[in-house]
């Protein structure tokens, strides 16, 4: 187990250098930079601005001592945000985007599993159909139109009744949470509820629940133990990425909500060219994304008895 | 299928049900475990300090007001702000030398009284003007602030404005010591500015954020973070920044130390959330929760429905196409420039094409809210109407193929940023020019970054270009395209323009400047230097209960140190 776990996490190093060094060449290589701003800069100026943040040196000479630093988890400090750490910026912004997240996934994971269960149980009669179109909007309907709508929807609720029953944005209390993280959430709990559903069709008809109706198992017996622990492995497998995918994607709703998570900076500073925070946030999501895979298999080896961690 | 069929379909039904029963107790169960994971997450939120505390859009009872803002200022040091969040905050939380007061006359601040002459401004203080620990300011601050400006190592954008006094530029460029800069104080509450010529409107220039004063002993203990956070400023004006969550809110109370308390009605200005999202401050506002926002196009049908009282007004910039004047562009060639101005009908673009509400049609570089010699500039100067005429303008592109040995002009790039509204006015720009004189458009639609990139570089022949005041003088727009301009990125050069504007920087007399303004307004005309394309608008809505909310063009955006709330009809 443990020189499984080992072999892992040398391996997510490797993936996260990779990712480090890729996105640093790619970023450099797109025409403009980060000191250029609605007013044009004078040479000089713009010469001791390089020299402030090191841009004066050669490219691979930069590259180095960024690698220097990242291994001593120095990411520097922003281009934009002047006076701010990178560092900084991820220690206040990322448990923002986390709480969210992990609330979008919980209401993913828990909605996916009882709705793909129930519909798998009612298959081709009216509650399957009706969740079953509802799932298909749920996928195809990009988020940031459920979170504008979402949002309205709340406004026209709080006027219609004259009192605020959810806030509409901001951030601090879990009453702003609620929204947002089921708007986040919503098109993984779709996803989920399809696979759930088909992974749960499959062991419906397996040899082995037959087997258990025949031998005078208890019906609840058969559905928790054999139907729902067997159907709900696919889901976790998939859990790992989706935790990653949604607590780093959740800059649209980041933005319609006003919630000062770090998808936010993480756009933002795409679109500034600032470098340094830039790289920051894709190592830091990168090493969180290939963290989150190897949580997953690991606790894979656990749930599912047929995986050997070897 | 397998044989599952067998079993009957009672017991089916049966298992079903009661498999159904125990999804619901899981499906109860996890309603609470999310409730209890959700209050954890609570906890967990309050730690890390995060919270927007939510308030209503106005609070008659305690005089506050919340309201929205579109980013983040990326740190609030007078020196180096120049985005409009920051502007706008500074605004309120400092203030300066002088003001400008509600109908824009400039009006006495932290100096009571002023005198400019061709070498020197001299500004009196008032002594019982304190910074936000109570200490008096004095002529000292903005001396350093100023020499802080302009140290070459900071970089600020802004350093420029500083160049007015003695040796500013010599300073920003590194060839001179911070000392030798013109300013002196011969007691703490006298400011001698040597000027480095004769400026007409340094009075209105040290309004500007960039000549808010800073005080030396507080700035050296911030270890170069100042104005990172609320407790790295000291503050002069009628507001300090009494928390700051970044990314989240700003909360501005009441500065006890302020000078002119008796002005001021409002005690607290929440600026509870940071979006971009015009829609989503739309319904922050419709939920009654923000008391100002401005609207976008999308939203004005939305707005008009809930029969608010919309305003709208200019925003202070203008936009217009910009040519490229190098050698190796046709765009040089003057009589196709011409044939392009005579046949782009830009009242079509605004009312027709765009139609944004307060936006108007652009016909100078100088826009209609500037001031000449006693009332407005464009007034006692009007611009050439244009006459569209497209024969002449074909003439003028015959012409034109002629002079640059071409039987058809190849196709011209227009540069242009990825917002909707340049989508728009590129395609129109495109079209109008394709059925007039069959000339082809080729858009090349960059993110900012990229198209200041090629600006610079001047890898363009068109360019869709906007620019909005720095101060309240025509010369931050006249001297625009003046060959020694940084700004001027299609590099015309013309030592008639270059001529002219030497004049109106150098005279101090209003008619002698105000008449070479008229001759670089007549001269972008006649030599066709760009092509004015509107005075954008900008269209806001403000809580009726709150008056005295004033937008400037230069400066903070929009000001609220004089608003007051009045009771519920």
């Amino acid at each position: 187990m443990w020189k499984y776990a080992l072999k892992r996490v040398i391996q997510g190093v490797i993936t996260v250098w990779f990712i480090a060094t890729a996105t640093f060449f790619a970023m450099h290589a797109v025409p403009g930079d980060p000191l250029s701003g609605d007013k044009a800069l004078t040479e000089r100026i713009r010469a001791n601005l390089e020299i402030k943040y090191g841009l004066d040196k050669p490219l691979f000479t930069q590259y180095v001592i960024y690698l220097k630093n990242i291994s001593q988890g120095d990411f520097g400090i922003s281009f934009t945000q002047e006076n701010r750490q990178v560092n900084d910026i991820i220690r206040e912004h990322f448990p923002v985007s986390a709480t969210l997240g992990i609330l979008a996934i919980v209401f993913a994971a828990v909605g996916g599993v009882l709705w793909g269960a129930l519909t798998a149980l009612y298959r081709n009669r009216w509650p399957d159909t009706v969740i079953m179109f509802l799932v298909i909007l749920g996928i195809s309907v990009p988020s940031f139109v459920v979170a504008a709508l979402g949002q309205l929807s709340l406004v026209k609720l709080n006027n219609l009744t004259g009192v605020s029953i959810l806030p509409v944005g901001g951030w601090g209390t879990v009453w702003h949470m609620i929204l947002p993280s089921m708007v986040l959430g919503l098109g993984t709990m779709a996803y989920l509820t399809r696979l759930m559903r088909s992974s749960m069709l499959e062991i419906i008809s397996a040899d082995y629940i037959r087997t258990a109706k025949a031998k005078g198992v208890p019906p609840t017996q058969i559905f928790t133990r054999h139907q729902l622990r067997n159907a709900i492995l696919p889901v976790i497998t998939v859990l790992g990425p989706s935790i990653a995918a949604i607590t780093t994607g959740g800059f649209v709703v980041e933005i319609i909500f006003a919630i000062p998570g770090l998808g936010r900076y993480f756009v933002q500073a795409v679109q500034q060219l600032d470098y340094t925070v830039i790289m920051g946030t894709t190592v830091f999501y990168g090493a969180f994304l290939v963290f989150m895979v190897i949580v997953v298999d690991i606790i894979y080896g656990y749930i599912d008895p047929r995986v050997r961690l070897e | 299928m397998s044989n599952t069929h067998i079993t009957s379909i009672d017991s089916e039904d049966a298992f079903a049900k009661s498999a159904a029963r125990q999804l619901l107790i899981y499906g109860v169960g996890a309603v609470f475990v999310i409730g209890i994971l959700m209050m954890g997450l609570q906890g967990l939120a309050s730690i890390v300090g995060s919270g927007t505390t939510t308030a209503d859009a106005i609070d008659i009872e305690n005089q506050s007001i919340t309201i929205a803002i579109r980013t983040e200022p990326p740190q609030l040091n007078s020196t180096l702000a120049t985005d409009s969040s920051s502007g706008m905050i500074l605004a309120h939380v400092m203030e300066g030398l002088l003001r400008m007061s509600m109908d824009d006359q400039l009006e006495p601040a932290i100096a009571t009284r002023w005198e400019v002459t061709d070498q020197h401004a001299t500004f009196w203080l008032r002594r019982d003007a304190k910074w936000s620990d109570g200490v008096a300011i004095t002529a000292h601050d903005f001396m350093f602030a100023w020499k802080t400006a302009l140290l070459p190592e900071l970089g600020s954008e802004y350093a420029f404005l500083l160049y007015a006094i003695k040796n500013g530029r010599a300073i920003n460029e590194g060839t001179m010591p911070p000392d030798s800069l013109g300013v002196s104080a011969p007691d703490d509450f006298t400011l001698v500015v040597e000027l480095e010529r004769p400026i007409a409107f340094f009075d209105k220039m040290v309004t500007f954020q960039t000549y808010l004063p800073i005080r030396e002993d507080f700035y050296n203990t911030t270890d170069g973070k100042f104005g990172a956070d609320a407790d790295q400023m000291l503050y002069s004006g009628p507001f300090v920044i009494s928390n700051w969550v970044h990314g989240s809110s700003l909360l501005l109370e009441r500065n006890p130390h302020y000078w002119n308390q008796q002005t001021i009605s409002l005690k607290r200005i929440h600026i509870g959330y940071i979006t971009s999202d015009a829609g989503a401050t739309l319904n922050f506002f419709k939920d009654g929760k923000i008391a100002y926002t401005t609207l976008l196009a999308e939203n004005l049908n939305d707005a008009l429905e809930q029969r608010w009282h919309i305003q709208r007004e200019q925003d202070g910039t203008v936009f217009f196409l910009e040519f490229n004047h190098r050698d190796e562009r046709i765009t040089r060639n003057r009589n196709l420039r011409r044939a392009m101005q005579l046949v782009m009908d830009m009242e079509e673009l605004v009312y027709k094409v765009t139609k944004l509400p307060g936006y108007i049609p652009g016909e100078s570089l100088f826009p209609g809210w500037l001031q000449g010699v006693n009332d407005k500039f464009r007034k006692e100067y009007p611009v050439t109407k244009l006459r569209l005429n497209r024969e002449s303008a074909l003439q003028h592109l015959e012409l034109a193929k002629q002079e640059l040995g071409l039987d058809k002009i190849p196709e011209i790039v227009l540069l242009t940023g990825d917002n909707p509204v340049s989508n728009i006015q590129s395609e129109w720009t495109q079209a109008v020019l394709k059925r007039e004189l069959n000339i082809d458009i080729k858009i090349d639609k960059q993110i900012f970054k990229q198209r200041l990139a090629k600006m610079t570089s001047g890898d363009f022949d068109l360019v869709m270009a906007g620019w909005g005041p720095d101060y309240d003088d025509p010369l931050t727009f006249g001297d625009l395209f003046a060959s020694w301009n940084l700004n001027n990125r299609g590099r015309y050069n013309n030592p008639e323009m270059d001529r002219l504007i030497e004049i109106a920087q150098l005279s101090v007399d209003p008619t002698t400047r105000m008449e070479a303004f008229a001759g670089i307004q007549q001269l972008a005309f006649d030599d066709v230097v760009l092509l004015p394309m509107y005075e954008r608008g900008v269209t806001y809505v403000v809580h009726p209960q709150l008056k005295d909310v004033k937008r400037r063009v230069v400066g903070a955006e929009v000001d609220f140190t004089r608003a007051y709330i009045v009771p519920a009809r």
